[in-house]
Protein backbone atom coordinates (compact mmCIF):
# COMPACT_ATOMS: atom_id res chain seq x y z
CA UNK A 1 0.00 0.00 0.00
CA UNK A 2 1.20 3.49 -0.86
CA UNK A 3 -0.67 5.04 2.04
CA UNK A 4 -1.28 3.58 5.48
CA UNK A 5 -4.48 4.36 7.35
CA UNK A 6 -2.69 6.72 9.78
CA UNK A 7 -1.32 8.61 6.74
CA UNK A 8 -4.82 8.85 5.28
CA UNK A 9 -6.03 10.25 8.61
CA UNK A 10 -3.23 12.85 8.55
CA UNK A 11 -4.23 13.97 5.04
CA UNK A 12 -7.89 14.20 6.08
CA UNK A 13 -6.74 16.38 8.96
CA UNK A 14 -4.84 18.67 6.57
CA UNK A 15 -7.97 18.87 4.41
CA UNK A 16 -10.18 19.67 7.44
CA UNK A 17 -12.33 16.71 6.50
CA UNK A 18 -13.96 14.32 8.96
CA UNK A 19 -14.00 10.76 7.64
CA UNK A 20 -15.55 7.74 9.37
CA UNK A 21 -13.42 4.63 9.99
CA UNK A 22 -15.19 2.98 7.08
CA UNK A 23 -14.45 5.94 4.82
CA UNK A 24 -10.77 5.90 5.87
CA UNK A 25 -10.40 2.25 4.87
CA UNK A 26 -12.14 2.77 1.54
CA UNK A 27 -10.12 5.96 0.89
CA UNK A 28 -6.83 4.13 1.50
CA UNK A 29 -7.78 1.53 -1.12
CA UNK A 30 -9.03 4.06 -3.70
CA UNK A 31 -6.07 6.42 -3.30
CA UNK A 32 -3.70 3.47 -3.58
CA UNK A 33 -5.15 2.47 -6.97
CA UNK A 34 -5.13 6.02 -8.28
CA UNK A 35 -1.58 6.79 -7.04
CA UNK A 36 -0.35 3.55 -8.60
CA UNK A 37 -1.75 4.71 -11.94
CA UNK A 38 -0.23 8.16 -11.42
CA UNK A 39 3.24 6.58 -11.04
CA UNK A 40 3.13 6.24 -14.80
CA UNK A 41 4.31 9.84 -15.07
CA UNK A 42 7.73 8.77 -13.82
CA UNK A 43 8.33 7.04 -17.15
CA UNK A 44 8.77 10.51 -18.66
CA UNK A 45 11.93 12.60 -18.40
CA UNK A 46 10.62 16.14 -17.95
CA UNK A 47 13.79 17.77 -16.64
CA UNK A 48 13.94 20.27 -19.52
CA UNK A 49 10.20 20.99 -19.75
CA UNK A 50 8.75 24.21 -18.33
CA UNK A 51 5.73 23.54 -16.09
CA UNK A 52 2.42 24.69 -17.56
CA UNK A 53 0.31 26.30 -14.85
CA UNK A 54 -2.24 27.98 -17.07
CA UNK A 55 -3.42 28.20 -20.67
CA UNK A 56 -2.04 31.50 -21.90
CA UNK A 57 -3.25 33.86 -24.57
CA UNK A 58 -1.60 36.92 -26.11
CA UNK A 59 -2.15 40.10 -24.10
CA UNK A 60 -0.12 43.03 -22.88
CA UNK A 61 1.54 42.57 -19.50
CA UNK A 62 -0.91 44.80 -17.67
CA UNK A 63 -3.90 44.25 -19.95
CA UNK A 64 -5.83 42.31 -17.33
CA UNK A 65 -5.48 45.04 -14.71
CA UNK A 66 -8.33 47.48 -14.27
CA UNK A 67 -8.10 51.10 -13.07
CA UNK A 68 -7.92 51.26 -9.26
CA UNK A 69 -11.41 52.71 -8.83
CA UNK A 70 -13.95 51.68 -6.23
CA UNK A 71 -16.81 49.79 -7.85
CA UNK A 72 -20.01 48.18 -6.64
CA UNK A 73 -19.67 45.56 -3.89
CA UNK A 74 -22.11 43.45 -1.91
CA UNK A 75 -23.72 45.23 1.02
CA UNK A 76 -23.39 43.75 4.50
CA UNK A 77 -26.83 42.12 4.65
CA UNK A 78 -26.40 40.49 1.23
CA UNK A 79 -22.97 39.17 2.12
CA UNK A 80 -24.34 37.61 5.30
CA UNK A 81 -27.52 36.24 3.73
CA UNK A 82 -26.11 32.74 3.19
CA UNK A 83 -24.29 32.46 6.52
CA UNK A 84 -25.38 29.57 8.73
CA UNK A 85 -25.12 31.91 11.74
CA UNK A 86 -24.71 35.67 11.81
CA UNK A 87 -25.34 38.54 14.18
CA UNK A 88 -24.46 42.22 14.62
CA UNK A 89 -23.37 42.37 10.98
CA UNK A 90 -20.81 39.59 11.45
CA UNK A 91 -20.37 35.90 10.66
CA UNK A 92 -20.68 33.91 13.89
CA UNK A 93 -18.34 31.01 14.58
CA UNK A 94 -17.62 28.89 17.67
CA UNK A 95 -15.30 30.49 20.22
CA UNK A 96 -11.69 30.36 18.99
CA UNK A 97 -9.73 31.52 22.05
CA UNK A 98 -10.17 29.54 25.28
CA UNK A 99 -9.81 31.41 28.58
CA UNK B 1 -47.11 23.74 -29.88
CA UNK B 2 -44.54 20.93 -29.77
CA UNK B 3 -41.63 22.44 -27.89
CA UNK B 4 -39.46 19.37 -28.52
CA UNK B 5 -38.61 20.29 -32.11
CA UNK B 6 -37.99 24.00 -31.70
CA UNK B 7 -34.69 25.58 -32.64
CA UNK B 8 -33.41 29.12 -32.15
CA UNK B 9 -34.27 29.98 -35.74
CA UNK B 10 -37.79 28.45 -35.73
CA UNK B 11 -38.51 30.38 -32.52
CA UNK B 12 -37.25 33.58 -34.15
CA UNK B 13 -39.51 32.97 -37.18
CA UNK B 14 -42.50 32.03 -35.01
CA UNK B 15 -42.17 35.20 -32.93
CA UNK B 16 -41.72 37.40 -36.01
CA UNK B 17 -44.78 35.85 -37.71
CA UNK B 18 -46.75 36.21 -34.43
CA UNK B 19 -47.58 32.49 -34.46
CA UNK B 20 -46.90 32.56 -30.72
CA UNK B 21 -45.66 35.06 -28.16
CA UNK B 22 -42.60 34.51 -25.98
CA UNK B 23 -44.94 34.29 -22.99
CA UNK B 24 -47.08 31.55 -24.61
CA UNK B 25 -43.98 29.64 -25.62
CA UNK B 26 -42.51 29.94 -22.12
CA UNK B 27 -45.75 28.74 -20.50
CA UNK B 28 -45.87 25.73 -22.83
CA UNK B 29 -42.18 24.97 -22.29
CA UNK B 30 -42.52 25.20 -18.50
CA UNK B 31 -45.55 22.89 -18.35
CA UNK B 32 -43.98 20.39 -20.76
CA UNK B 33 -40.73 20.36 -18.77
CA UNK B 34 -42.56 19.94 -15.45
CA UNK B 35 -44.56 17.02 -16.86
CA UNK B 36 -41.57 15.26 -18.46
CA UNK B 37 -38.94 15.90 -15.79
CA UNK B 38 -39.87 13.04 -13.41
CA UNK B 39 -38.69 10.57 -16.10
CA UNK B 40 -35.11 11.86 -16.03
CA UNK B 41 -34.61 14.10 -12.95
CA UNK B 42 -32.70 16.45 -15.27
CA UNK B 43 -34.02 19.68 -13.76
CA UNK B 44 -33.39 20.25 -10.04
CA UNK B 45 -35.59 23.34 -9.87
CA UNK B 46 -37.77 25.44 -12.14
CA UNK B 47 -37.82 29.23 -12.20
CA UNK B 48 -41.24 30.12 -13.67
CA UNK B 49 -41.34 33.68 -12.32
CA UNK B 50 -37.98 34.59 -13.72
CA UNK B 51 -38.76 32.84 -17.03
CA UNK B 52 -42.10 34.59 -17.49
CA UNK B 53 -40.59 37.97 -16.58
CA UNK B 54 -37.90 37.43 -19.22
CA UNK B 55 -40.53 36.36 -21.76
CA UNK B 56 -42.56 39.47 -20.96
CA UNK B 57 -39.54 41.65 -21.73
CA UNK B 58 -39.13 39.90 -25.10
CA UNK B 59 -42.81 40.42 -25.95
CA UNK B 60 -42.58 44.09 -24.94
CA UNK B 61 -39.60 44.60 -27.24
CA UNK B 62 -41.40 42.88 -30.10
CA UNK B 63 -44.48 45.04 -29.53
CA UNK B 64 -42.31 48.16 -29.71
CA UNK B 65 -40.63 46.90 -32.88
CA UNK B 66 -37.23 46.55 -31.18
CA UNK B 67 -34.69 43.75 -31.75
CA UNK B 68 -35.50 41.20 -29.01
CA UNK B 69 -32.01 39.63 -29.16
CA UNK B 70 -30.32 36.58 -30.69
CA UNK B 71 -31.86 34.19 -28.14
CA UNK B 72 -35.29 35.80 -27.94
CA UNK B 73 -37.80 33.44 -26.36
CA UNK B 74 -35.40 30.47 -26.35
CA UNK B 75 -35.95 28.08 -23.39
CA UNK B 76 -32.64 27.36 -21.63
CA UNK B 77 -31.55 25.13 -18.77
CA UNK B 78 -28.52 26.15 -16.71
CA UNK B 79 -26.25 23.66 -14.96
CA UNK B 80 -26.48 24.08 -11.22
CA UNK B 81 -22.79 24.97 -10.83
CA UNK B 82 -23.46 28.31 -12.58
CA UNK B 83 -24.78 30.95 -10.22
CA UNK B 84 -28.13 32.64 -10.74
CA UNK B 85 -29.12 35.63 -8.60
CA UNK B 86 -31.97 34.74 -6.28
CA UNK B 87 -32.21 31.15 -7.59
CA UNK B 88 -30.88 28.36 -5.39
CA UNK B 89 -27.58 27.02 -6.76
CA UNK B 90 -26.65 23.70 -5.13
CA UNK B 91 -23.79 22.41 -7.30
CA UNK B 92 -25.45 19.03 -6.81
CA UNK B 93 -24.13 19.11 -3.23
CA UNK B 94 -25.77 18.87 0.15
CA UNK B 95 -23.31 21.46 1.47
CA UNK B 96 -24.97 24.14 -0.72
CA UNK B 97 -28.56 22.90 -0.35
CA UNK B 98 -29.96 26.35 0.44
CA UNK B 99 -27.35 28.61 -1.18
CA UNK B 100 -28.99 31.57 -2.93
CA UNK B 101 -26.37 33.48 -4.93
CA UNK B 102 -26.36 37.28 -4.70
CA UNK B 103 -25.28 37.72 -8.34
CA UNK B 104 -25.57 36.25 -11.84
CA UNK B 105 -22.76 34.56 -13.73
CA UNK B 106 -21.61 36.65 -16.71
CA UNK B 107 -22.77 33.92 -19.14
CA UNK B 108 -26.23 33.99 -17.52
CA UNK B 109 -26.38 37.78 -17.68
CA UNK B 110 -25.41 37.77 -21.37
CA UNK B 111 -27.85 35.08 -22.38
CA UNK B 112 -30.72 36.82 -20.62
CA UNK B 113 -29.73 40.16 -22.13
CA UNK B 114 -30.07 38.45 -25.54
CA UNK B 115 -33.63 37.38 -24.72
CA UNK B 116 -32.90 33.82 -23.51
CA UNK B 117 -35.42 32.32 -21.07
CA UNK B 118 -34.01 30.38 -18.11
CA UNK B 119 -36.54 27.65 -17.26
CA UNK B 120 -34.59 26.29 -14.32
CA UNK B 121 -31.42 24.75 -12.94
CA UNK B 122 -30.13 21.44 -14.24
CA UNK B 123 -28.78 18.50 -12.24
CA UNK B 124 -25.10 17.54 -12.32
CA UNK B 125 -22.44 15.55 -10.51
CA UNK B 126 -21.54 17.17 -7.20
CA UNK B 127 -19.27 20.17 -7.91
CA UNK B 128 -19.01 18.84 -11.50
CA UNK B 129 -16.96 15.85 -10.36
CA UNK B 130 -18.03 12.71 -12.18
CA UNK B 131 -18.67 11.10 -15.55
CA UNK B 132 -22.16 9.67 -15.04
CA UNK B 133 -24.22 12.20 -13.07
CA UNK B 134 -24.57 9.57 -10.34
CA UNK B 135 -22.64 11.76 -7.88
CA UNK B 136 -25.48 14.26 -7.39
CA UNK B 137 -26.79 14.62 -3.84
CA UNK B 138 -30.23 15.04 -5.44
CA UNK B 139 -30.34 11.71 -7.25
CA UNK B 140 -28.97 10.57 -10.60
CA UNK B 141 -30.19 11.76 -13.99
CA UNK B 142 -31.54 9.16 -16.40
CA UNK B 143 -30.62 9.25 -20.07
CA UNK B 144 -33.75 10.28 -22.02
CA UNK B 145 -32.69 8.02 -24.91
CA UNK B 146 -32.54 4.92 -22.65
CA UNK B 147 -33.89 5.46 -19.15
CA UNK B 148 -31.88 2.62 -17.57
CA UNK B 149 -28.64 4.33 -18.63
CA UNK B 150 -26.64 7.29 -17.39
CA UNK B 151 -26.68 10.56 -19.36
CA UNK B 152 -22.94 11.00 -18.81
CA UNK B 153 -21.43 13.64 -16.58
CA UNK B 154 -20.84 15.88 -15.07
CA UNK B 155 -23.29 18.02 -17.13
CA UNK B 156 -25.79 15.14 -17.36
CA UNK B 157 -28.76 17.36 -16.48
CA UNK B 158 -28.25 20.04 -19.16
CA UNK B 159 -27.50 17.39 -21.83
CA UNK B 160 -30.62 15.44 -20.86
CA UNK B 161 -32.92 18.51 -21.01
CA UNK B 162 -31.79 19.23 -24.57
CA UNK B 163 -32.13 15.57 -25.63
CA UNK B 164 -35.51 15.25 -23.91
CA UNK B 165 -36.81 18.45 -25.48
CA UNK B 166 -37.44 20.16 -22.15
CA UNK B 167 -35.04 22.94 -23.16
CA UNK B 168 -33.86 24.06 -26.59
CA UNK B 169 -30.30 24.87 -25.53
CA UNK B 170 -28.41 24.62 -22.23
CA UNK B 171 -25.39 25.97 -20.42
CA UNK B 172 -23.00 23.35 -19.08
CA UNK B 173 -19.48 23.33 -17.75
CA UNK B 174 -16.51 21.23 -18.80
CA UNK B 175 -13.32 20.58 -16.84
CA UNK B 176 -12.19 17.28 -18.36
CA UNK B 177 -15.03 16.33 -20.68
CA UNK B 178 -18.15 17.26 -18.72
CA UNK B 179 -19.90 18.81 -21.73
CA UNK B 180 -18.65 16.59 -24.59
CA UNK B 181 -19.16 13.19 -22.93
CA UNK B 182 -22.80 13.75 -21.85
CA UNK B 183 -23.50 15.33 -25.28
CA UNK B 184 -22.25 12.12 -26.90
CA UNK B 185 -24.23 9.87 -24.50
CA UNK B 186 -27.47 11.81 -25.10
CA UNK B 187 -27.08 12.41 -28.84
CA UNK B 188 -26.82 16.21 -28.80
CA UNK B 189 -24.18 18.83 -29.70
CA UNK B 190 -21.87 19.95 -26.89
CA UNK B 191 -19.12 22.57 -27.14
CA UNK B 192 -16.09 23.17 -24.93
CA UNK B 193 -14.77 26.50 -26.21
CA UNK B 194 -11.14 27.63 -26.03
CA UNK B 195 -10.05 28.20 -22.42
CA UNK B 196 -10.76 31.89 -21.71
CA UNK B 197 -13.28 32.28 -24.55
CA UNK B 198 -16.21 32.44 -22.08
CA UNK B 199 -15.94 34.21 -18.74
CA UNK B 200 -15.86 31.89 -15.72
CA UNK B 201 -17.29 34.61 -13.48
CA UNK B 202 -20.09 32.91 -11.58
CA UNK B 203 -19.03 29.38 -12.50
CA UNK B 204 -18.46 27.76 -9.09
CA UNK B 205 -14.76 26.90 -9.20
CA UNK B 206 -13.67 23.25 -9.41
CA UNK B 207 -10.28 23.37 -11.20
CA UNK B 208 -9.71 26.96 -12.27
CA UNK B 209 -7.06 26.33 -14.94
CA UNK B 210 -9.36 23.79 -16.64
CA UNK B 211 -12.93 25.02 -16.06
CA UNK B 212 -15.00 26.16 -19.05
CA UNK B 213 -18.63 27.18 -19.60
CA UNK B 214 -20.10 25.98 -22.89
CA UNK B 215 -23.33 25.30 -24.79
CA UNK B 216 -25.50 22.26 -25.51
CA UNK B 217 -27.90 22.27 -28.46
CA UNK B 218 -29.67 19.96 -30.90
CA UNK B 219 -27.85 21.39 -33.93
CA UNK B 220 -24.53 23.08 -34.67
CA UNK B 221 -26.04 26.47 -35.52
CA UNK B 222 -27.83 26.77 -32.16
CA UNK B 223 -24.67 25.82 -30.26
CA UNK B 224 -22.70 28.44 -32.20
CA UNK B 225 -25.37 31.11 -31.59
CA UNK B 226 -25.37 30.46 -27.84
CA UNK B 227 -21.57 30.53 -27.71
CA UNK B 228 -21.51 33.74 -29.76
CA UNK B 229 -23.83 35.33 -27.19
CA UNK B 230 -21.87 34.40 -24.06
CA UNK B 231 -18.28 34.63 -25.38
CA UNK B 232 -15.86 37.52 -25.04
CA UNK B 233 -13.74 39.44 -22.60
CA UNK B 234 -15.18 40.08 -19.15
CA UNK B 235 -13.43 42.33 -16.67
CA UNK B 236 -14.74 40.08 -13.86
CA UNK B 237 -12.55 37.15 -15.04
CA UNK B 238 -8.89 38.02 -15.54
CA UNK B 239 -8.38 34.77 -17.49
CA UNK B 240 -11.04 35.64 -20.05
CA UNK B 241 -9.44 36.36 -23.42
CA UNK B 242 -9.30 39.68 -25.25
CA UNK B 243 -9.51 38.07 -28.70
CA UNK B 244 -12.55 39.47 -30.56
CA UNK B 245 -15.44 37.03 -31.01
CA UNK B 246 -15.90 36.45 -34.75
CA UNK B 247 -19.30 35.91 -36.37
CA UNK B 248 -19.55 32.12 -36.57
CA UNK B 249 -22.25 32.24 -39.28
CA UNK B 250 -20.10 32.61 -42.44
CA UNK B 251 -17.73 29.78 -41.43
CA UNK B 252 -20.66 27.41 -40.98
CA UNK B 253 -21.83 28.01 -44.54
CA UNK B 254 -18.44 27.18 -46.11
CA UNK B 255 -17.74 23.78 -47.62
CA UNK B 256 -14.84 21.64 -46.40
CA UNK B 257 -13.08 20.78 -49.68
CA UNK B 258 -9.37 20.42 -48.99
CA UNK B 259 -9.85 20.70 -45.21
CA UNK B 260 -7.07 18.68 -43.58
CA UNK B 261 -8.14 16.39 -40.75
CA UNK B 262 -5.77 14.57 -38.43
CA UNK B 263 -6.74 11.20 -36.98
CA UNK B 264 -4.73 10.66 -33.77
CA UNK B 265 -3.79 6.98 -33.84
CA UNK B 266 -3.64 6.74 -30.03
CA UNK B 267 -7.38 7.49 -29.87
CA UNK B 268 -8.58 4.52 -31.87
CA UNK B 269 -7.00 1.68 -29.89
CA UNK B 270 -9.37 1.03 -27.00
CA UNK B 271 -12.80 1.61 -28.55
CA UNK B 272 -15.91 -0.53 -28.26
CA UNK B 273 -16.56 -2.09 -31.70
CA UNK B 274 -19.77 -0.27 -32.46
CA UNK B 275 -18.29 3.06 -31.36
CA UNK B 276 -15.34 2.52 -33.71
CA UNK B 277 -17.67 1.55 -36.58
CA UNK B 278 -19.74 4.70 -36.16
CA UNK B 279 -16.70 7.00 -35.97
CA UNK B 280 -15.25 5.38 -39.09
CA UNK B 281 -18.52 5.89 -40.96
CA UNK B 282 -18.41 9.53 -39.89
CA UNK B 283 -14.83 9.92 -41.13
CA UNK B 284 -15.79 8.36 -44.49
CA UNK B 285 -18.57 10.89 -44.82
CA UNK B 286 -16.11 13.74 -44.20
CA UNK B 287 -13.82 12.31 -46.90
CA UNK B 288 -16.78 12.27 -49.30
CA UNK B 289 -17.35 15.94 -48.43
CA UNK B 290 -13.84 16.71 -49.66
CA UNK B 291 -11.75 16.51 -46.47
CA UNK B 292 -8.27 15.00 -46.59
CA UNK B 293 -7.41 12.74 -43.68
CA UNK B 294 -3.97 11.92 -42.33
CA UNK B 295 -2.97 9.74 -39.42
CA UNK B 296 -1.09 11.71 -36.80
CA UNK B 297 0.35 10.92 -33.38
CA UNK B 298 -0.23 12.57 -30.00
CA UNK B 299 2.47 10.59 -28.21
CA UNK B 300 1.76 11.70 -24.63
CA UNK B 301 -1.91 10.70 -24.64
CA UNK B 302 -1.35 7.76 -22.30
CA UNK B 303 -0.13 10.14 -19.57
CA UNK B 304 -3.14 12.45 -19.72
CA UNK B 305 -5.32 10.78 -17.07
CA UNK B 306 -2.54 10.73 -14.49
CA UNK B 307 -1.64 14.34 -15.28
CA UNK B 308 -5.26 15.51 -15.16
CA UNK B 309 -6.15 13.83 -11.88
CA UNK B 310 -3.20 15.54 -10.19
CA UNK B 311 -3.86 19.01 -11.62
CA UNK B 312 -7.64 18.96 -11.17
CA UNK B 313 -7.65 17.50 -7.67
CA UNK B 314 -4.92 19.88 -6.49
CA UNK B 315 -6.92 22.85 -7.73
CA UNK B 316 -10.15 21.38 -6.35
CA UNK B 317 -8.72 20.87 -2.88
CA UNK B 318 -7.79 24.54 -2.79
CA UNK B 319 -11.04 25.81 -4.35
CA UNK B 320 -13.28 23.73 -2.09
CA UNK B 321 -11.54 24.91 1.08
CA UNK B 322 -14.04 27.79 1.10
CA UNK B 323 -16.89 25.48 2.19
CA UNK B 324 -16.14 25.81 5.86
CA UNK B 325 -19.57 26.14 7.49
CA UNK B 326 -19.22 29.90 7.88
CA UNK B 327 -20.23 31.75 4.73
CA UNK B 328 -22.26 29.30 2.67
CA UNK B 329 -25.32 27.68 4.20
CA UNK B 330 -25.03 24.45 6.16
CA UNK B 331 -23.04 23.91 9.36
CA UNK B 332 -22.83 20.65 11.27
CA UNK B 333 -25.11 20.65 14.30
CA UNK B 334 -22.60 18.43 16.15
CA UNK B 335 -19.70 20.91 16.08
CA UNK B 336 -18.58 22.51 19.35
CA UNK B 337 -15.17 23.95 18.42
CA UNK B 338 -14.00 25.83 15.33
CA UNK B 339 -11.94 22.88 14.14
CA UNK B 340 -14.88 20.49 14.60
CA UNK B 341 -17.09 22.93 12.72
CA UNK B 342 -14.81 22.75 9.65
CA UNK B 343 -14.28 19.01 9.76
CA UNK B 344 -17.80 17.85 10.56
CA UNK B 345 -19.50 20.31 8.21
CA UNK B 346 -17.31 19.12 5.35
CA UNK B 347 -17.60 15.47 6.36
CA UNK B 348 -21.41 15.68 6.42
CA UNK B 349 -21.83 18.04 3.47
CA UNK B 350 -19.60 16.48 0.78
CA UNK B 351 -20.27 13.21 -1.07
CA UNK B 352 -17.79 10.36 -1.62
CA UNK B 353 -16.30 11.50 -4.95
CA UNK B 354 -15.74 15.07 -3.76
CA UNK B 355 -14.03 13.75 -0.62
CA UNK B 356 -11.84 11.47 -2.73
CA UNK B 357 -10.69 14.37 -4.90
CA UNK B 358 -10.10 16.71 -1.96
CA UNK B 359 -7.99 13.99 -0.34
CA UNK B 360 -5.96 13.26 -3.48
CA UNK B 361 -5.46 16.98 -4.12
CA UNK B 362 -4.38 17.64 -0.54
CA UNK B 363 -1.92 14.76 -0.74
CA UNK B 364 -0.28 15.80 -4.03
CA UNK B 365 0.16 19.35 -2.73
CA UNK B 366 1.43 18.35 0.70
CA UNK B 367 4.97 19.05 1.88
CA UNK B 368 7.47 16.67 0.32
CA UNK B 369 5.16 15.56 -2.51
CA UNK B 370 4.60 18.84 -4.38
CA UNK B 371 7.52 18.41 -6.79
CA UNK B 372 6.97 14.70 -7.36
CA UNK B 373 3.30 15.08 -8.18
CA UNK B 374 2.03 18.60 -8.85
CA UNK B 375 5.08 20.07 -10.55
CA UNK B 376 5.62 16.85 -12.50
CA UNK B 377 2.01 16.95 -13.72
CA UNK B 378 2.38 20.56 -14.84
CA UNK B 379 5.44 19.58 -16.90
CA UNK B 380 3.56 16.66 -18.46
CA UNK B 381 0.67 19.02 -19.19
CA UNK B 382 3.09 21.14 -21.24
CA UNK B 383 4.10 18.03 -23.23
CA UNK B 384 0.46 17.18 -23.94
CA UNK B 385 -0.21 20.75 -25.10
CA UNK B 386 2.91 20.56 -27.32
CA UNK B 387 1.60 17.36 -28.94
CA UNK B 388 -1.43 19.35 -30.12
CA UNK B 389 0.52 22.37 -31.37
CA UNK B 390 2.73 20.05 -33.42
CA UNK B 391 -0.33 18.26 -34.83
CA UNK B 392 -1.89 21.58 -35.84
CA UNK B 393 1.21 22.40 -37.91
CA UNK B 394 0.10 19.58 -40.23
CA UNK B 395 -3.69 19.65 -40.07
CA UNK B 396 -6.64 22.04 -39.64
CA UNK B 397 -8.55 19.98 -37.09
CA UNK B 398 -8.57 16.59 -35.41
CA UNK B 399 -11.32 13.99 -35.41
CA UNK B 400 -11.52 11.57 -32.50
CA UNK B 401 -13.97 9.61 -30.42
CA UNK B 402 -15.51 11.28 -27.35
CA UNK B 403 -15.93 8.24 -25.14
CA UNK B 404 -14.61 4.69 -25.60
CA UNK B 405 -18.16 3.34 -25.27
CA UNK B 406 -21.78 4.56 -25.37
CA UNK B 407 -23.93 5.30 -22.29
CA UNK B 408 -23.60 2.60 -19.63
CA UNK B 409 -26.20 1.40 -17.12
CA UNK B 410 -26.78 3.20 -13.84
CA UNK B 411 -24.60 1.69 -11.13
CA UNK B 412 -22.39 -0.19 -13.61
CA UNK B 413 -19.15 1.70 -12.89
CA UNK B 414 -19.94 3.24 -9.54
CA UNK B 415 -17.66 1.03 -7.44
CA UNK B 416 -14.48 1.58 -9.40
CA UNK B 417 -13.38 5.23 -9.40
CA UNK B 418 -10.20 4.55 -11.38
CA UNK B 419 -12.13 2.83 -14.17
CA UNK B 420 -14.50 5.80 -14.29
CA UNK B 421 -11.50 8.18 -14.51
CA UNK B 422 -9.91 6.14 -17.31
CA UNK B 423 -13.03 6.48 -19.47
CA UNK B 424 -12.36 10.24 -19.74
CA UNK B 425 -9.16 9.73 -21.76
CA UNK B 426 -10.29 11.20 -25.10
CA UNK B 427 -11.75 14.39 -23.64
CA UNK B 428 -9.15 15.18 -20.98
CA UNK B 429 -6.31 15.85 -23.41
CA UNK B 430 -8.08 18.76 -25.14
CA UNK B 431 -9.02 20.23 -21.75
CA UNK B 432 -5.39 20.14 -20.58
CA UNK B 433 -4.28 21.92 -23.78
CA UNK B 434 -7.12 24.48 -23.53
CA UNK B 435 -8.15 24.05 -27.18
CA UNK B 436 -11.74 24.22 -28.46
CA UNK B 437 -13.42 20.84 -28.85
CA UNK B 438 -16.94 19.68 -29.46
CA UNK B 439 -19.02 16.54 -29.64
CA UNK B 440 -21.48 16.09 -32.48
CA UNK B 441 -23.87 13.15 -32.92
CA UNK B 442 -22.55 10.37 -35.17
CA UNK B 443 -25.38 7.86 -35.43
CA UNK B 444 -26.27 5.17 -32.93
CA UNK B 445 -25.32 1.63 -31.98
CA UNK B 446 -27.57 -1.29 -32.95
CA UNK B 447 -29.36 -0.86 -29.61
CA UNK B 448 -30.08 2.77 -30.43
CA UNK B 449 -27.50 4.34 -28.10
CA UNK B 450 -26.03 7.61 -29.42
CA UNK B 451 -22.36 7.82 -30.42
CA UNK B 452 -20.60 11.18 -30.54
CA UNK B 453 -17.62 12.20 -32.64
CA UNK B 454 -15.21 14.83 -31.37
CA UNK B 455 -13.75 17.73 -33.32
CA UNK B 456 -10.67 19.43 -31.84
CA UNK B 457 -9.24 22.65 -33.28
CA UNK B 458 -6.51 25.26 -32.68
CA UNK B 459 -6.83 27.81 -29.88
CA UNK B 460 -9.62 30.27 -30.80
CA UNK B 461 -10.41 28.45 -34.04
CA UNK B 462 -14.07 27.95 -33.14
CA UNK B 463 -14.91 29.09 -36.71
CA UNK B 464 -12.93 26.17 -38.18
CA UNK B 465 -14.45 23.75 -35.68
CA UNK B 466 -18.01 24.92 -36.44
CA UNK B 467 -17.29 24.87 -40.19
CA UNK B 468 -16.40 21.18 -40.01
CA UNK B 469 -19.27 20.36 -37.63
CA UNK B 470 -21.86 22.14 -39.80
CA UNK B 471 -20.61 20.41 -42.96
CA UNK B 472 -20.81 17.07 -41.14
CA UNK B 473 -24.37 17.83 -40.05
CA UNK B 474 -25.40 18.89 -43.60
CA UNK B 475 -24.03 15.68 -45.07
CA UNK B 476 -26.21 13.60 -42.75
CA UNK B 477 -23.46 12.78 -40.26
CA UNK B 478 -25.77 13.00 -37.24
CA UNK B 479 -27.67 9.94 -38.55
CA UNK B 480 -24.74 8.19 -40.26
Amino acid sequence: MKLTEPEVRAIADLANLHLSDQEIARMAKDLDEILTHIDKLNELDTSDVEPMAQVLFDAGETATLRPDVVGATLDNATALANASQSGAGQFKVPKVIER
Amino acid sequence: MDVRNLTISTIREGLAAKRFSATELTQDALSFAAAENPKTNAFLAFSPERALAAAGRVDDKLARGEDPGALAGVPVSVKDVIVTKGLTTTCGSKILETFIPPYDATAVERLEAAGGIILGKANCDEFAMGSSNENSAYGPVRNPVALDRVPGGSSGGPAATVAQGTSVVALGSDTGGSIRQPASFCGVVGVTPTYGRVSRYGLVAFASSLDHIGPFARNVEDAATLLQTIAGRDAMDSTSAFAPVPDYGPAMRKDVKGFRIGLPKEYFAGLANETRDQIEKGIDLLRQSGCETVEISLPHTEYAIACYYIVCTAEASANLARYDGVRYTMRSAQAKTLSEMYKLTRGEGFGAEVKRRIMLGTYVLSAGYYDAYYLKAQRVRALIARDFSRAFEQVDALIAPVSPFPAFRLGEKLDDPLEMYLSDIYTITGSLAGIPCMSVPCGTTGAGLPVGVQILARHFDEPGMFRLAAAFERSGGFQV
